[in-house]
């Protein structure tokens, strides 16, 4: 056996052992890498347009529900249902502020564009700007250190799956995921405001002949991706601390999700951010942790080169 | 009066594809709009529903002045639009495409599919297949249907004819004439200009963006220079 077989057998027992431990975490991740490219499907599907500033909404949704959270706790420790309500508050202040940021984006941002139907080149410049905008003021306004609210309950282990501990933050992750995403497939897919939707994303001179409003079916893509973002903000927040910079690589990284999934495919968006999640936590039994981005980009890099439309495809005009 | 149309100038940037155009439909006509490729037929329904803004001139629609109104208003209006080319939502399923069409009306729509299935009795057959995988006079009686869905009282035909066998074309121009029965008036753009002032009242016919002719249907059928345009030497493109 040669020195690569030694290293397969090695890492490959590691794999073993850490097995479930790194699942969990990997689902957990990408759940919320799944979430974050919601807003980046929704919007390509209706717009065909990569909103760059997305990453800022992650943020925005992040540092609301600190300073909300912060204001409503202060340095006190809840507990039992406390906690239920904290978490609630933070997962409200994350979306909401992560859709009207959107809204803003999209309004200030891509609008004025549209109006004078610019080339699509003028979105992309106009996007990096207002991402660079918003991250700068965050970092001047609050600081260019990570903040972190002091939760340890959220670290508490709640239960185990294979030996593996589940802390509350992985649960809480996947409710809330979980949720939001069911809720946002519905949406899309059930209601009549969703059907407007996809008639944008599919014609969206003929959906007006229909009586679509296209500029505020427009707003409203932006404010349901937004608000997905904006949780998934509130929940990398209460993981690792927010900062300024906190939406940047996050957000590529949905961004590479929603690409694997098939960009514009909303269910292929979820699934996307779920198996780069696993593919990266897994990866840590094979390579440093310091190595996991070059993996997730490796994948983006890798998809668009083998299969451009990615696993489902494009086709978020259909009834998901 | 159901619609009105006063001195309309509409441009392409530096292009102008309508020179000031005219004309009226009354309520319970059929008016067909006849003119060679590239006239400006499909512009003139297109500043109609609000999709192209006018530079110049005035629309009426029943007396409301509606020159600046947004496109999507058009069909609570009462104006329905089946768009050239029929721009099915091919994503979406036959009946989805359908519901489309009462998009911005409130209450049921399961009176008006019925009434859609018995018109269309194919759509019925297809209703939950995607739009996209109908035939081409399948979709244009989807395109019909989901226009009639909004309850309109002016209809805007774009070339329903077009790239349809003559049987196809024969059953379209037939339902055109029964949606006309049941109380609407219709404005009708065709290539086929025989077929089309057959079924209709009065005619327009259009040429570089100027109305160069208008009168009685009948009349109109037996006009030389119609003649040359149905024939296809008026067209200049
Ligand atoms: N989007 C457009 N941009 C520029 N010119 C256009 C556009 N659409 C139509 N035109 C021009 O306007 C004129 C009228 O076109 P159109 O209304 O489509 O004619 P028709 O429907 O009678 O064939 C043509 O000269 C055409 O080239
Ligand atoms: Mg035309």
């Amino acid at each position: 056996m040669g020195a690569f077989g030694h290293y397969l057998v090695s890492h490959f027992s590691t794999l073993r052992l850490e097995f479930w431990g790194l699942l969990v975490g990997g689902v957990a991740n990408g759940l919320i890498y799944g979430m974050v490219a919601v807003g980046y499907t929704l919007v390509y599907g209706v717009l065909r347009l990569i909103n760059f500033a997305h990453s800022e909404i992650v943020m925005t949704g992040g540092f609301t529900s600190y300073f909300v959270l912060r204001g409503v706790i202060g340095t006190s420790i809840p507990n039992g249902w406390a906690t239920v309500g904290v978490l609630v508050v933070g997962m409200v202040a994350g979306g909401v502020s992560g859709a009207v940021m959107a809204m803003l984006v999209e309004r200030v941002a891509y609008r004025p564009l549209r109006r004078r139907r610019a080339p699509q080149l003028a979105y992309l410049i106009s996007a990096i700007g207002a991402s660079y905008f918003l991250f700068n003021l965050a970092g001047k306004e609050f600081g260019r250190v990570l903040l972190s609210v002091p939760q340890p309950y959220i670290n508490h282990p709640i239960f185990s799956i294979f030996g593996a501990p589940v802390q509350l933050y992985y649960l809480v992750i996947v409710i809330a995921s979980v949720g939001m995403l069911i809720l946002a497939d519905q949406f899309v897919g059930r209601t009549r405001l969703g059907r407007g939707l996809r008639a944008v994303a599919q014609d969206s001179e003929t959906a007006s002949l229909m009586g679509v409003d296209v500029n505020r079916t427009i707003a409203l893509t932006f404010a349901l991706g937004g608000a997905l973002g904006g949780i998934g903000g509130f929940l990398l927040g209460l993981g690792t601390g927010v900062v300024y910079t906190m939406g940047f690589v996050p957000a590529l990284k949905a961004f590479t999700a929603a690409v694997l999934g098939g960009i514009g495919n909303l269910r292929g968006a979820m699934i996307g951010g779920i198996l780069l999640g696993v593919v990266e936590s897994l990866s840590i039994a094979f390579v440093q942790p310091a190595y996991i981005d070059v993996v997730a980009f490796g994948i983006l890099v890798l998809v668009l080169l083998v299969r451009p439309t990615g696993i489902l495809g494009e086709r978020l005009g259909r009834a998901a | 009066m159901t619609l009105e149309v006063r001195d309309a100038v509409v441009r392409y940037g530096a292009i102008t594809a309508l020179h000031g155009i005219s004309f009226e439909v009354r309520d319970g006509e059929i008016v067909t709009l006849l003119g060679a490729n590239g006239a400006g037929k499909t512009t003139t329904l297109r500043m109609l529903s609000g999709l192209h803004g006018v530079s110049g001139g005035q629309i009426l629609f029943e007396g409301q002045d509606v020159t600046k109104t947004p496109a999507h208003v058009f069909t609570t209006l009462g104006i329905g639009h089946v768009p050239e080319g029929r721009r099915i939502f091919s994503q979406m399923t036959v009946e989805e495409n359908l519901e489309m069409g009462a998009f911005a009306r409130k209450g049921s729509t399961t009176d008006d599919l019925e009434r859609m299935y018995e018109t269309f009795p194919i759509l019925k057959e297809r209703r939950k297949q995607l739009g996209g995988n109908l035939s081409g006079g399948e979709q244009q009686m989807l395109a019909i249907g989901r226009a009639l869905m909004g309850h309109p009282r002016l209809l805007l035909l774009d070339e329903p004819s077009m790239g349809l066998a003559p049987m196809v074309v024969e059953t379209i121009f037939r339902i055109i004439g029964e949606i006309r029965e049941a109380g609407t008036t219709i404005l009708l753009v065709e290539q086929n200009a025989a077929q089309a002032l057959r079924l209709a009242d009065r005619g327009y016919v259009l040429e570089n963006g100027r109305i160069v002719l208008s009168d009685a249907a009948d009349l109109l059928l037996t006009d030389p220079r119609v003649r040359a345009v149905y024939l296809g030497e008026g067209a200049e493109s």
